[in-house]
């Protein structure tokens, strides 16, 4: 299907395309313009002045060692959350594929968790893993483990990765679903009369198959733990205990509005935006490449 | 290689019954086609045979033994499908290569099964290009190497063929036909094209609406069909199907049409009056004979060597006639003979063929 609408005058389709061009230029095209203005000046301590200091913001920013820490805290969250949202996703998938009996009220209750805010969904597991409120983090201490999230780093980081993690498994469960659903049926019997048993069928036909699924999937799960998880960190830990859950997004936040440093502010979010663009020329790139079919 | 047994195969989705019970005995190396209109049962009958879906009552056995509950890695078969279902991830040798990994075949051994079937099909130069860069004939051949290369102990053919052209299709079919012998291995190949199964099939199953009409060989199915359904099925154009009744003690029939014919092969039973359907192929028909219907021809097809005529009869009924030669335009009513010697008798009510 190639049909082109072709308008004669210019008036009209200038006209169609000026409420979403709009919406970019104000809501995106201007911040970021300020962003990368701001990112080149620096502030006096009482935000009466500003001199223009060149790429100075940057490279105090990359020579931070508070910046580092929270790049690698960053690397580790956003790696976990992918990993965690896309394998229990496929898992959920590969089972409701193979459901007959309910399969659309299994699928339903699964696209649930995508619909619930994100500060919800952290108050959800909060209500979970509180050390004194929440019905699992009680057990966990009754039975003698020492759960307290809000002193121990290392548990901080994974409640804040389960509660990412889970809001995301919808979104990659629908993909994946739809992936499964448009693997020919006769390869898989196919595969199954050359003699390769189901968890064989699944690694050696099922999973290459799904592998351009697999990778859009991962790169917006990445962009998701880098951007997206804001509301979760800020509603269950804040970035601590001390800066043990503070991503690079969490710790834009904390320099551009407590600390009220915008210029260096500026200069992270600027990183930031340079990371997601190339994230998303690599997607681009090897997506078109990856297709087997 | 080995012998394929069913017995009493029925298979019910929900309410629906869709094979009625079906026996069938296969010998070592003996090609059987299942032949049949859409929606017969033919394919599911595969599917059982393959162990894709499980017979609700009956038994399978391949070889001798019971497979009925095994699954189909287990049942030694290998299976072309109707759309190749190659895997597209992989390359033509590691598509062929698949079912041989699996069961542990050492390297180089695969390395030489996979050219020696290449070279036996003859798609030795593709081995290394993916599933999506093959044409359709070429996408086939893989297919049936995958098949053959694992050397089972049998073949089922799901419709092949459907998806090429029409030259690709016969040239193909002759291919498959002289793979099959040199090979000897049992195969079980499912169409719905009467054609492939009069020329592949040592033996051929007609099925109808979930049940064997007809087992027999092609030239028997052709030329004694057991059933209305069957004589009206296999050959083309469709054998003619005319009304009559018993007359004569037996020895006659009095057509509908109007003429009376006498049985050249003996008398039949029942008494006079007994309702026939009487079946004359199209070409068996005459210019000139003793039994003269008049056709009033609303279409004439010339072949070149020969014309197909379609025309009504008096009684209201339908009747076609493949002629030698050139014959006149539409339009005209046109005389022809209907031969005594030719006939098919069936019981009208049940369809089933009497014989003398």
């Amino acid at each position: 299907m190639d049909r082109k609408v072709i308008f004669k005058g210019r008036a009209l389709p200038m006209l169609l395309l000026l409420p979403q061009l709009a919406v970019t230029l104000v809501f995106f095209i201007w911040p970021a313009a300020m962003a990368v203005w701001q990112s080149l000046l620096q502030e006096d301590a009482f935000g009466l002045s500003s001199t223009f200091v060149g790429l100075e913001n940057f490279a105090d920013v990359l020579a931070d060692p508070a910046w580092r820490g929270a790049a690698a805290n960053t690397a580790v969250f956003a790696s976990s959350v992918a990993v965690l949202a896309l394998g229990v996703a496929l898992f959920l998938a590969v089972q409701a594929d193979k459901a007959i009996r309910g399969q659309r009220f299994y699928r339903t209750m699964l696209i649930w968790p995508y619909a619930v805010a994100p500060a919800i969904s952290a108050v959800l597991w909060l209500f979970l893993f509180h050390p004194s409120i929440g019905l699992i983090g009680r057990a966990l201490n009754a039975a003698g483990v020492l759960w307290d999230y809000q002193l121990n780093g290392s548990q901080a980081m994974l409640l804040v990765v389960i509660a990412s993690a889970w809001k995301q498994v919808s979104y990659n469960f629908i993909f994946f679903l739809a992936g499964l659903q448009s693997i020919p049926k006769s390869v898989l019997e196919a595969a199954a009369i050359d003699g390769a048993r189901p968890l064989r069928r699944f690694w050696t036909v099922v999973f290459p198959l799904l592998s351009p699924t697999t990778f859009f999937l991962l790169v917006v799960n990445l962009v998701y733990a880098f951007f997206d998880t804001f509301g979760v960190i800020h509603a269950l830990t804040k970035g601590g205990p001390g800066k043990a859950t503070e991503t690079l997004i969490y710790k834009v936040y904390v320099d551009g509005v407590d600390n009220l440093n915008l210029g260096s502010s500026a200069a992270q979010s600027v990183l930031l935006m340079v990371f997601v663009i190339a994230l998303t020329v690599v997607q681009f790139r090897f997506v078109e490449r990856r297709v087997h079919y | 290689m080995a012998t394929l047994n069913l017995s009493a195969i029925t298979k019910s989705f929900g309410a629906t019954t869709v094979l009625h019970g079906i026996d069938l005995a296969v010998a070592d190396g003996e090609m059987i086609v299942i032949v049949g209109a859409s929606g017969c049962g033919k394919s599911t009958l595969l599917r059982i045979v393959a162990g894709l879906e499980a017979p609700t009552t009956g038994h399978v056995a391949i070889g001798g033994r019971e497979v009925t509950r095994l699954e189909p890695a287990d049942r030694d078969i290998a299976m072309v499908f109707q759309n190749y279902a190659l895997y597209p991830h992989m390359t033509v040798a590691q598509n062929m290569a698949y079912g041989l990994k699996i069961r542990g075949t050492p390297k180089d051994e695969i390395a030489r099964r996979v050219a020696e079937t290449a070279g036996l099909l003859g798609i030795g130069p593709l081995l290394a290009r993916k599933p999506r860069e093959l044409s359709g004939g070429q996408r086939q051949r893989v297919a049936m190497g995958r098949a053959i290369i694992r050397e089972p102990k049998l073949f089922l053919f799901d419709e092949p063929l459907s998806n090429l052209d029409a030259k690709l299709r016969v040239q193909m079919r002759g291919e498959i036909r002289r793979l099959q012998q040199r090979l000897g291995v049992t195969s079980l190949y499912v169409t719905h094209d009467q054609v492939e199964a009069m020329t592949l099939g040592d033996r051929l199953v007609v099925m109808h609406q979930g049940r064997a009409a007809q087992v027999a060989s092609p030239m028997e199915v052709w030329s004694r069909p057991a059933d209305t359904y069957v004589a009206g099925f296999i050959g083309s154009p469709a054998m003619n199907l005319l009304a009559g009744t018993l007359a004569e003690g037996g020895t006659a029939v009095q057509l509908k049409a109007g003429p009376l014919l006498r049985f050249t092969d003996g008398p039949r039973a029942g008494g006079d009056g007994r309702p026939l359907t009487i079946g004359v192929r199209p070409e068996h028909m005459l210019r000139d004979g003793e039994a003269i219907v008049t056709v009033a021809l609303d279409l004439v097809e010339p072949l070149g060597s020969e014309t197909v005529l379609h025309g009504m009869l008096s009684s209201g009924e339908v009747l076609t006639a493949r002629l030698p030669g050139m014959v006149p335009a539409v339009g005209s009513a046109m005389p022809l003979a209907i031969p005594a010697e030719a006939l098919h008798v069936f019981d009208a009510e049940s369809g089933r063929r009497l014989d003398a």
